[in-house]
């Protein structure tokens, strides 16, 4: 992991290597559960590429497998039939331990309760994910301040999320994503706690993350954020419609 | 960073996590006192025998020391046969009886329990001030026996070994001198109790007593295994009977048997409710955090690390637990042992609750073995979490 970096490359996005495909690539992808005795088909054959850089939302009612979609461009979930490939391999099969080291260092996941952990400070939370990697505490540290600074927090290092505004804790929890600078940054209705004043803020972030080089695919009702993605993905019945 | 979110972990909630500490502290203290009193009395015994390196005891056929009033006669004999052997390096013979302690505008007279001892070889008490007997009207007396009669060291007193009933007369009667105070080891915590020389304390009991004792106290050379003397002893003096330390801690033990058991269940009670209350207390702490852990395993923290954080938590309770649980345990058996050691009859020397480090550490030693199997179900509940579904259930609530 590089300690000094600037400019596009504090959010780390582009510590992806060009494998000359696309970034992300889901091939008719199925995902089936079991609840109670009757079978819920959240996805039924969904496809989608997103290239590097690319900034793609994904919008539609809710249930219609938007958040299902995101948990297996993630990793975080396997699909019943189909292949999900994130930069060339091959997400969909990985056992468990694979899949998390996978998670760890290709995959920024935002959440839209943000899901701090509530006895860290703001810099912790950061640091949390490069620990995991192995980075040293002066790597660490020096990384966080860095990303708390791009998402204009360089001042909260040490507040508690608690101590936050829920914007606030938003970002932190955007920088934790960047921490170990993933080719994919994930989020799930990034707005959808938040007003619109505040809202208004992380999408101005995600698209000066995209600008900036970040590939990013979000889930989302809210309009602006979608208005503000390069492309829009439609879904319904767990199918992508347009 | 995994300790870290442990100890945030439990400082989340301080009073539960206080109330839990102090739950394991006190079933530390419990196991504690119950490992002290399980192997205490015994090794107190042994100490308590083994006290000035006397490893035999010779006592009169069929008795054990002090057991009965019965006396050896031909004391003289016995002990110029027993330092005969080149094995034995000191004889001290002991004769024990009760004596009167005659004062002055007393209406009744102080009962005393005398130990007639050869100065040279005692080994019944430990000196707290003054001087030993060196002279035929010499004593040493405990504190006990202090307070009841009031003798400073210096002072004179008349001691009487009997008194004739129909002649309303003291027989035997002395004036002794109280040269020093001491703690005598094998008599009662409550008993007057004085240390006369043997010879003034046979003299005193005229034809009776002369050239009797209740009992020999036999060391041994180094290096000589005392069952070997002992065997030859009784095959030498057949009307007598001799006890070595191992044998009568093999008596002691087999009699102390049940009640060691009794203190290994209640220790075994007192480490499953420790266990119990590490492992619901750290199941409650994970089950309210599953949404935060779901997220730790969502953003690539691996099972290991989550499992890590779970034990860390466990141990830490535990192992505050068990230090506080040491320090509770030892104060606590210290106020048992004082209130155990007044029972009547109970040697001074002997105590219940004997604290050996090698105790103090198999009392941490379990209570961390426990909180390691404490953290297993917690671990693995944390560790197995479907991280899709718990994100979606934590999104639907």
């Amino acid at each position: 992991m590089k300690s000094e970096l600037s400019g596009r490359e504090t959010a780390g996005w582009a510590a992806g290597v060009d494998h000359g495909g696309p970034v992300l690539s889901v091939r008719d992808v199925h995902r089936e559960y079991r609840m109670g005795g009757d079978v819920v088909r959240a996805l039924r054959g969904v496809s989608l590429d997103v290239a590097q850089a690319d900034y793609v939302a994904v919008v539609g009612p809710s249930g219609c497998g938007k958040s299902t979609l995101l948990n297996l461009l993630g990793a975080i979930d396997r699909p019943t039939a189909g292949i999900v490939r994130i930069r060339g391999r091959d997400v969909s099969t990985m056992r468990d331990r694979e899949a998390t080291q996978f998670r760890l260092r290709n995959v920024g996941l935002v959440f839209q309760r943000f899901y701090l952990m509530p006895t860290l400070s703001a810099r912790e939370n950061i640091e949390l994910p490069m620990a995991e990697a192995g980075a040293g505490k002066t790597e660490r540290t020096a990384r966080a301040r860095e990303l708390l600074a791009y998402v204009g927090l360089a001042e909260r290092e040490r507040h508690r999320p608690s101590q936050l505004s829920g914007g606030e804790q938003q970002r932190v929890a955007v920088a934790r994503a960047l921490a170990n600078r993933p080719a994919l940054l994930l989020a799930d209705e990034p707005t959808g706690e938040l007003d619109a004043a505040t809202g208004a803020e992380i999408v101005g972030l995600f698209s000066r993350l995209n600008a900036d080089g970040a590939t990013i695919v979000v889930v989302t009702h809210d309009e602006e954020l979608a208005r503000s993605a390069r492309r829009v993905v439609h879904m319904r019945d767990g199918k992508v419609v347009a | 960073m995994t300790g870290a979110l442990a100890i945030a972990s439990l400082r989340r909630h301080p009073i539960r996590t206080f109330l839990a500490t102090l739950g394991v502290a006190i079933a530390a203290a419990l196991l504690l006192d119950m490992v002290m009193l399980a192997t205490g009395m015994q090794s107190s015994f042994r100490r308590f025998l083994l006290m000035q390196g006397f490893q035999i005891r010779i006592s009169p056929k069929g008795t054990l020391p002090f057991d009965s009033e019965a006396t050896i006669g031909d004391a003289s004999a016995i002990t110029r046969a027993l330092t005969a052997n080149r094995d034995v390096v000191a004889v001290s013979p002991v004769l024990g009886a009760q004596v009167h302690i005659v004062q002055r505008g007393h209406a009744r007279a102080a009962t005393v329990f005398a130990l007639g001892i050869d100065g040279l070889v005692e080994g019944d008490y430990e000196l707290t001030a003054g001087a030993h007997v060196s002279a035929p009207d010499h004593i040493v007396v405990n504190d006990v026996m202090q307070r009841a009669t009031g003798a400073r060291v210096g002072d004179t007193l008349d001691v009487a070994a009997g008194l004739d009933p129909q002649l309303r007369e003291y027989t035997g009667l002395r004036r002794l001198v109280v040269v020093g105070t001491g703690r005598f080891y094998y008599t009662a915590v409550n008993q007057p109790v004085m240390a006369v020389p043997l010879a003034t304390l046979q003299a005193m009991g005229g034809s009776d007593r002369a050239d009797r004792v209740s009992l020999f106290m036999v060391k041994v050379r180094d290096r000589v295994e005392p069952e070997v003397v002992a065997r030859w002893i009784n095959e030498t003096l057949p009307r007598v009977t001799t006890i070595s330390t191992t044998a009568a801690l093999h008596e002691v033990d087999s009699r102390l048997g049940y009640f060691r058991q009794l203190s290994l269940i209640l220790g075994a009670v007192s480490l499953v409710v420790g266990f119990l209350l590490v492992t619901t207390l750290v199941t409650v702490s994970v089950q309210d955090r599953v949404g935060e852990i779901a997220v730790l395993r969502a953003i690539g923290v691996s099972r290991g690390h989550v499992v890590q954080q779970i034990i860390i938590e466990s141990l830490m309770l535990t192992v505050a637990g068990a230090v506080s649980g040491v320090v509770i345990g030892l104060i606590t058996a210290r106020f048992l042992d004082a209130i155990l050691s007044t029972l009547p009859g109970l040697p001074a020397a002997f105590h219940f609750f004997v604290f050996r480090s090698s105790a103090g550490w198999e009392t941490v030693a379990l209570l961390v073995g426990s909180g390691l199997l404490a953290a297993i179900y917690p671990s693995w509940r944390a560790s197995s979490l479907p991280v899709a579904a718990t994100l979606r259930g934590e999104a639907v609530a």
